[in-house]
């Protein structure tokens, strides 16, 4: 075993630019161990109780505690249960689970294998967004090679559990990420999110108990089961379990993706990972895990990116891939572009959505180009307040606000002087 | 045109997969598309059909849809990420350069029917801002030279 | 079980289970709302029933919830008044404004729009929104409804009502974010025939009423009456709006057991037979227009010296039928129906008077837990309860939503959570339906072998049943499956009726339904009976058709009065145009015209449904009272006036001595016990409220000096309605009628369709004042036992002949309706249809010209193959002007023919 398998367990046997691990290699390198240990070894309740004792918390943006999550499947009664995969990764700014997805797949199969005996689906789903089609050749290729080596299908290492694990690929629309529109966009609808409650727990695919987790998520399984709960938790540094998959993106010397251990500092991340900003560029401020959460600043730059301590800092982890804002960007200009974006992808179904986000990106378009107004930003404001939280149907214009209202606090200097000479200043 | 049988035996395997037939909607679409680049009313009609929904559902689903095409598309679509971290990268710059060179507006197909211009969202490949897909393959830190370069190996 | 809420400082009891909007607005608080529908349920679409939610009495900072998607709790604290709840419901109208093209001055929603309404009622009043707006192309629909989809706010209720709750394939939302459109994927006429519906469930003008749009009023322009709709047997309540003596649209009018909140498609744009521009307004005589009283003189010579018989007519009042019956004295009265439909009516009554399961009211059907359909093309026949039995298939539905802890009102959860799961429904029909397709199983079978199965399930279910001996095990086994659906279900409902023209198809159902009562389950019976006062008339009771015919050969008859009704609908027209040809004098009255009024010596104009009053009689045996929205104009009055009229030229006998409605309602009533209790159908003329009439016209009623201003600058004075508590005019009690007296829908605040809430005693519960109409059937104490009728013959098919049925067509076969100008249009050309594999043996192939012979009729018209069809069996279009005068269900001959159709 590896130091490097052991301190950045999902990443290690990724080599950017080369093809993923076949299985052979991926079995050489201890992989399908986990899978082995608790289809043969635990019960799917041991399974739970070790993801819950490791204190795995969903990397697919809300940061919910997984085993906790299996927790509200109903006892089984013999019928259809799903687990499904979340690999729709639309949020701007996120690129974590491509990486994932093409680098190692199998490892991620491991993870769908071993969470599926845990909340006894007999079916799985990978729900992956149309544009990543290189991760779905190798996945196609890793569930071929698995199902010739009898680790999907039926009575999987000889424990009397079955599983078939399918490819679904999406045709865009960053809603499907949404875990229950996701689900309904599986059942061949409109990926209109739905009401909660009932969760998909209780009634998800088809009507069926189902479980949605993050690939990053599902990517930790696999690991946590077969070095234990204990080993997990001590790999970060604060009170979530495991390592993360950070990211950044903008006008830094060195952009990408590392893994390491949950509640770096923004500062080690941008600074050493990343190298800093690039030549004459300075950082105004971040959005920490995606476009849909709120901007920090400079004097975040020691926050630890874990759930709880930028939750402090008055953000979220999100998806921890952070996009960085400079001092030779317009954050207007910024804002105009993520509104724009989430005024695209609102499904329609709710008017604060369907109708607020389109005011609010031409609000923005309007400062921007120079005709905005000064009440401008009270209808701005009123629109952070009134797509908030629970006003909405699901959470996709709450998202689109977290940027707003964060960018309304820190640069409303910025706006002001878009306003008063008419003009975008770094135009 | 009407679905060729390798076609509907396609969609035959996809609906096997879900436990109803609607469940390949979104797959089945996308299968008749890579062999007629977009799904005319007629497709459409034949692949409601073999999924046992009504056209008019499916359609509701096929327009929900940025990467299902219910219009004619060039013999390659090229798709501009315009999300935040291009944004940032410059990517206005690249649209600019693409209409200009290819004279064409979003949406719009080049006169030779070789090009497709849309905007897309973010790739999931931010740490190569700015990106650009060309059909199937994604291109990173893209210039308009570097891009007008690539362009050349789509004909 | 009832909770307790405090909503702004007040406690209020309401039911456990409810949401909470449902148990604002039933409390009477104004909260706006979009999405929600209560016969749709709840999505938490639109966002606009914020409120208010805090944690306890000690919480003052809370959390906006969406009352619609939030049940309600014992000891909950709300506000509808908190500050911030307002401010959001401001902006949620602010957000739907910033792409409604404010066009209501043009609208034709203008005045009745529920956008209109929530937008005063959240106060929202100023537009900051400064870009531009969507816009969208609209879409041809067909002749019903228009679009206009720039208006739309997105709040999804058309297609969740068009595809969801009415089942409509061709109609669905399309694209997304702000540019989701509502229609249809390509240009076309809405085919679901409910359709109409959209112009109600649309809270602004996206679907609005076609036919109106072509003689537009606003709605505080029309007048209003409630009316029963005359185009099946169902009895659905509509409302009438008329102006400037023109009829301009039927409305829904709301009655919990009946209709609900919908209506299909031939009930509202049926009314158009009423105005057409050819209608007869003077007597005629020979065809040559009369004055009133050469018309009354030269009756007056007839008369006395006549022996005549009196023909009555199950599309005409009781009324009618009953000034008819004493003008010429019971022995000479006959229903102006064939024997063999008279006789299947009275078996109805007879069953539902007699047995233990009772009629279903359309509510009841809604409810049943499993259905059987025998011999009833329902989509066609009784539209209105196809739209109820599909909501019964989602019985199932709601017990797994209820096990999993969804509320039933909780709509897309609770679809998500069923999926395909449907409560059992069977249908045994000749033909294919519009309803298979929820269908558990359907068969295929002509008339004898669905009764024949009919009592097989009957059978399966009670030893005692008549057994069918001869069944094949296939048969039998098929039976014992429904049979045990049935007999699982906790309120199975049985639907039969005259369609088929089979009485044994009708027996069956009674045994069956009676076999289940046996095994202790609460079995309905459903019977479909064709026209709007069949049930009533068969009550009424008097000779048949062939019986008057036969008064005519013996010569004992040369007169007939002839009440609305042609009788080449009901007899062979060989046998009409010998019986009429025998005749010294043919008097017709009548409304509309049709082929027996041709040929009337005199024709008498009579009053239609929107210009007179009288009492009609549903198939579940409720008397209903309709009222007019217009007076009579020209020549025309009701027909118990004519007959009334006619009474005093005929010296012998008694003159009538009726002065108003109320006389000859309650005359009937005297005379016949089994009508007794149609004086409480509604109100009588005397009626007032705080010593006022209840007005026809809204209080904004405009432009009444304006209407005549062409012949007469002075407004006439207002008709008097001698007859019924409403006035034609807008001076009145303001205050609300009871259920069978509202004339329009309207409360402070709610100019819509929705101010039906105001009007209900919980939202989607019974109208206040009870249910209109009254029970005429009632079941007896001593419930029949013993079973009914034999198992008939098997079919046993005939080399060279088959056996021809009546098919319906919702728009065609129906006598009225289809002479509306909007239905008339998509009328298509009948056929006859047949099994592919017994036309490809006769060489006959779609749209091939085929000969029929009948009886003694000949037809020749195009054939179209119906694969559902067994061998040896083919069926027509009923109650079209080719297949009139032909008896069905009968065995025919058909040969290919030359020439083209
Ligand atoms: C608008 C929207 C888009 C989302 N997109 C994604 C996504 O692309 N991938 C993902 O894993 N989760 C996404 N989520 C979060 C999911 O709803 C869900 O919380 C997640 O898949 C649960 O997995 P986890 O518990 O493993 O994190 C999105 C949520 C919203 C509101
Ligand atoms: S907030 Fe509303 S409109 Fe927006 S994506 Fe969610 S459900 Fe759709
Ligand atoms: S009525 Fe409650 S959200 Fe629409």
């Amino acid at each position: 075993m590896t130091d490097d398998a052991m301190s950045r367990p999902l990443t290690a046997a990724i080599r950017p630019g080369a093809p993923p691990p076949g299985i052979a290699d991926y079995r050489r390198s201890g992989g399908y161990l986990g899978a082995a240990k608790a289809l043969r070894e635990m019960t799917p309740d041991k399974v739970r109780e070790e993801v819950t004792a490791a204190a795995l918390r969903g990397r697919g943006g809300a940061g919910f505690s997984t085993g906790r999550k299996w927790g509200f499947l109903p006892k089984p009664d013999g019928g259809d249960r799903y687990l499904v995969v979340n690999g729709d990764e639309m949020e701007p700014g996120t690129f974590k689970d491509r990486l994932l997805l093409e680098g190692n797949p199998h490892q991620l199969i491991e993870g769908v294998i071993i969470s599926a005996f845990a909340v006894r689906a007999s079916h799985a789903i990978i729900f992956l967004r149309g544009e990543y089609v290189l991760a779905a050749q190798r996945l196609e290729v890793a569930l071929e090679e698995a199902a010739a080596a009898g680790l999907v299908g039926q009575g999987l290492f000889g424990s009397g559990f079955d599983l078939d694990i399918q490819l679904h690929s999406s045709a865009g629309r960053y809603i499907c990420g949404e875990e229950t529109a996701l689900l309904t966009s599986l059942e061949g609808r409109r990926a209109i999110p739905r009401a909660k409650p009932p969760f998909p727990q209780t009634s998800g695919l088809w009507g069926c108990p189902t479980v949605v987790n993050n690939v990053e998520t599902l990517c930790n399984v696999p690991h946590i089961i077969r070095h234990g709960a204990a080993w997990f938790r001590a790999l970060s540094r604060g009170e979530d379990g495991g390592t993360k998959i950070y990211g950044a993106s903008g006008r830094v010397r060195r952009p990408g993706a590392w893994e390491l251990p949950m509640g770096t500092t923004v500062r080690e991340i941008i600074e050493e990972h990343a190298g800093g900003m690039q030549d004459g560029y300075r950082l105004r401020g971040f959005l920490p895990g995606g476009a849909s959460t709120e901007f920090l600043t400079a004097e975040h730059l020691d926050v630890a990116m874990d759930f709880a301590s930028v939750e402090k800092a008055g953000s979220r982890l999100g998806t921890g891939t952070m996009v960085i804002l400079d001092d030779r960007t317009c954050p207007v200009g910024m804002l105009q572009n993520l509104e724009h974006f989430f005024a695209q992808e609102s499904c329609g179904w709710c008017t604060p959505c369907r109708d607020g986000l389109p005011w609010t990106e031409r609000i923005l378009e309007a400062i921007e180009d120079g005709r905005g107004r000064p009440e401008d930003l009270d209808l701005l404001a009123m629109h952070v307040d009134h797509l908030g939280m629970g006003k909405t149907f699901c959470a996709l214009a709450p998202g689109a606000m977290e940027p707003l209202a964060s960018g309304l606090k820190y640069f409303r200097a910025d706006f002001e002087r878009h306003i008063a000479e008419g003009r975008c200043p770094w135009r | 045109m009407a679905l060729t049988d390798q076609q509907i035996a396609e969609i035959t395997r996809l609906t096997s997969h879900y436990r109803q037939k609607s469940g390949a909607a979104v797959e089945a679409l996308k299968m008749v598309q890579r062999t007629s680049r977009w799904v005319s009313d007629e497709d459409l009609g034949a692949v409601a059909s073999l999924l046992d929904m009504s056209p008019d559902s499916l359609d509701g689903v096929a327009t929900f849809h940025n990467l299902i095409y219910r219009q004619p598309v060039g013999r390659h679509v090229i798709l501009v990420c315009d999300s935040v971290s291009c944004w940032i990268m410059g990517c206005r710059l690249l649209g600019d350069h693409l209409r200009r060179q290819l004279e064409v507006q979003w949406g719009g197909t080049t006169a030779d029917d070789r090009f497709t211009l849309l905007p897309v969202v973010c790739l999931g490949a931010c740490d190569h801002a700015p990106t650009v897909m060309v059909d199937e393959d994604l291109h990173g830190e893209v210039t308009p030279a570097k891009l007008d370069q690539a362009l050349e190996g789509y004909r | 079980m009832a909770v307790t809420l405090t909503i702004d400082g007040r406690a209020f009891q309401v039911e456990a289970g409810d949401n909470l909007l449902h148990a604002c607005l039933s409390l009477g608080f104004n909260l706006p709302y979009f999405c929600w529908h209560p016969a749709l349920g709840s999505v938490g679409a639109c966002r606009q029933c914020a409120v208010k939610q805090f944690r306890d009495a000690g919480d003052h900072a809370g959390r906006l919830v969406m009352a619609c998607m939030t049940p309600v709790a014992d000891g909950m604290h709300l506000s509808i008044e908190d500050g911030e709840a307002k401010s959001f419901r401001a902006s949620v109208i602010e957000w739907l404004m910033t792409n409604h093209p404010h066009d209501c001055p043009v609208c034709p929603e203008g005045g009745e729009c529920h956008l209109q309404d929530m937008t005063v009622m959240t106060g929202h009043v100023r537009r900051r929104y400064r870009f531009h707006k969507r816009t969208f192309r609209n879409q041809y629909l067909g002749p019903f409804v228009a679009h206009e989809m720039n208006r739309c706010i997105a709040c999804y209720r058309c297609v969740r009502f068009y595809r969801d709750y009415a089942g409509g394939q061709d109609f669905d939302v399309f694209a997304s974010h702000r540019y989701v459109y509502f229609g249809r994927a390509e240009d076309g006429r809405l085919e679901n025939e409910f359709s109409g519906n959209l112009v109600e469930i649309c809270p602004t003008g996206v679907f609005t009423d076609k036919p109106l749009g072509r003689l537009y009023a606003r709605k505080w322009d029309m007048a209003g009456a409630p009316s029963v709709c005359v185009h099946c047997g169902l009895g659905c309540n509509v409302t009438v709006n008329a102006r400037a003596g023109h009829l301009r649209r039927l409305l829904n009018r709301y009655h919990h057991q009946i209709n609900g909140y919908f209506l299909c498609d031939r009930g509202r744009f049926g009314h158009g037979f009423a105005d057409l521009p050819e209608r007869i307004r003077q007597p005629l005589r020979q065809s040559h227009p009369l004055t009133r009283d050469a018309t009354l003189r030269h009756l007056a010579g007839i008369l006395p010296a006549a022996k005549p018989i009196g023909i009555g007519s199950p599309r005409a009042s009781l009324e009618a039928n009953f000034a008819l019956r004493q003008l010429v004295g019971p022995d000479r009265f006959h229903l102006g129906l064939a024997a063999e439909e008279q006789r299947l009516l009275s078996l109805i009554i007879d069953i539902l008077q007699k047995g233990p399961a009772p009629a279903a009211t359309l509510a009841d059907a809604e409810q049943a837990d499993a259905v059987l359909v025998l011999g009833e093309d329902l989509p066609n026949t009784a539209p209105r309860l196809a739209l109820a039995l599909r909501q019964a298939t989602r019985r199932q539905a709601f017990a797994i939503a209820g096990r999993l802890g969804i509320p039933s009102w909780l709509d897309n959860a609770v679809r998500d959570a069923a999926q395909q799961e449907k409560s059992p429904l069977f249908i045994a029909t000749l033909d294919a339906t519009r309803l298979d397709n929820l269908a558990t199983a359907v068969f295929r079978l002509p008339d004898m072998e669905v009764a024949r199965l009919g009592y097989a399930i009957a059978q399966a279910i009670d030893d005692d049943a008549p057994k069918v001996s001869d069944g094949s095990a296939e048969f039998l086994s098929q039976a014992q499956v429904v049979a045990q659906a049935l007999a699982e279900a906790q309120r199975p409902l049985i639907v039969a009726g005259t369609s088929s023209g089979s009485r044994a198809v009708i027996e069956a159902a009674a045994n069956l339904a009676w076999a289940l009562c046996r095994r202790g389950r609460a079995a309905q019976l459903s019977m479909v009976v064709p026209e709007c006062d069949s049930l009533g008339l068969a009550l009424m009771g008097g000779g048949n058709l062939a019986e008057a015919f036969a008064a005519v050969d013996a010569g004992a008859v040369d007169t007939f009065i002839v009440l609305e009704n042609d009788l080449y609908r009901r007899a062979e027209r060989s046998a009409v145009d010998a019986c009429l040809n025998r005749l010294r004098h043919l008097l017709v009255i009548d409304h509309s015209s049709h082929q027996t009024a041709a040929r009337a010596e005199i024709f008498l104009p009579a009053a239609d449904f929107a210009e007179s009053d009288g009492t009609l009689v549903n198939n579940e045996g409720r008397a209903q009272r309709f009222f007019s929205v217009r007076p009579p104009s020209g020549g025309i009055q009701e027909s118990w006036r004519w007959l009334r009229d006619m009474a005093a030229v005929r010296h012998e006998g008694e003159p009538l001595p009726w002065r108003q409605l109320d006389d000859v309602t309650a005359a009937c009533a005297k005379a016949l016990p089994g009508l007794s209790d149609i004086t409480n159908a509604a109100p009588g003329a005397g009626f007032r409220i705080a010593g006022a009439k209840i007005p026809r016209q809204p209080q904004r009623y405009s432009g009444r000096t304006a209407l005549h201003a062409d012949r007469t600058m002075h407004e006439p004075k207002p008709a008097e309605d001698p007859d019924t508590p409403l006035a034609y005019s807008m001076e009145g009690a303001a205050t609300k009628p009871p259920p069978s007296l509202i004339p329009f829908v309207w409360a402070p605040a709610w100019n819509s369709v929705q101010a039906i809430n105001k009007f209900q005693q919980e939202v989607g519960g019974p109208l206040r004042g009870g249910p209109a109409g009254s029970l005429l059937i009632h079941r007896s104490r001593q419930a029949r036992r013993t079973y009914l009728g034999e198992v008939p013959r098997p079919f046993a098919p005939r080399r060279g002949r088959w056996w021809i049925e009546p098919l319906y067509a919702i728009f065609g076969s129906e006598e009225l309706s289809r002479m509306s100008a909007p239905i008339a249009e998509i009328l298509t050309s009948p056929t006859v249809a047949l099994p592919p594999a017994d036309a490809a043996r006769l060489g006959i192939t779609e749209g091939a010209l085929v000969e029929l012979r009948l009886g003694g009729e000949i037809r020749r018209m195009p054939a179209t193959l119906h694969p559902a069809l067994p061998p040896g069996t083919g069926g027509l279009l009923a109650g079209t002007p080719e297949s009139i005068g032909l008896i069905l269900p009968g065995w025919g001959e058909i040969k290919a023919c030359e020439g083209t159709p």
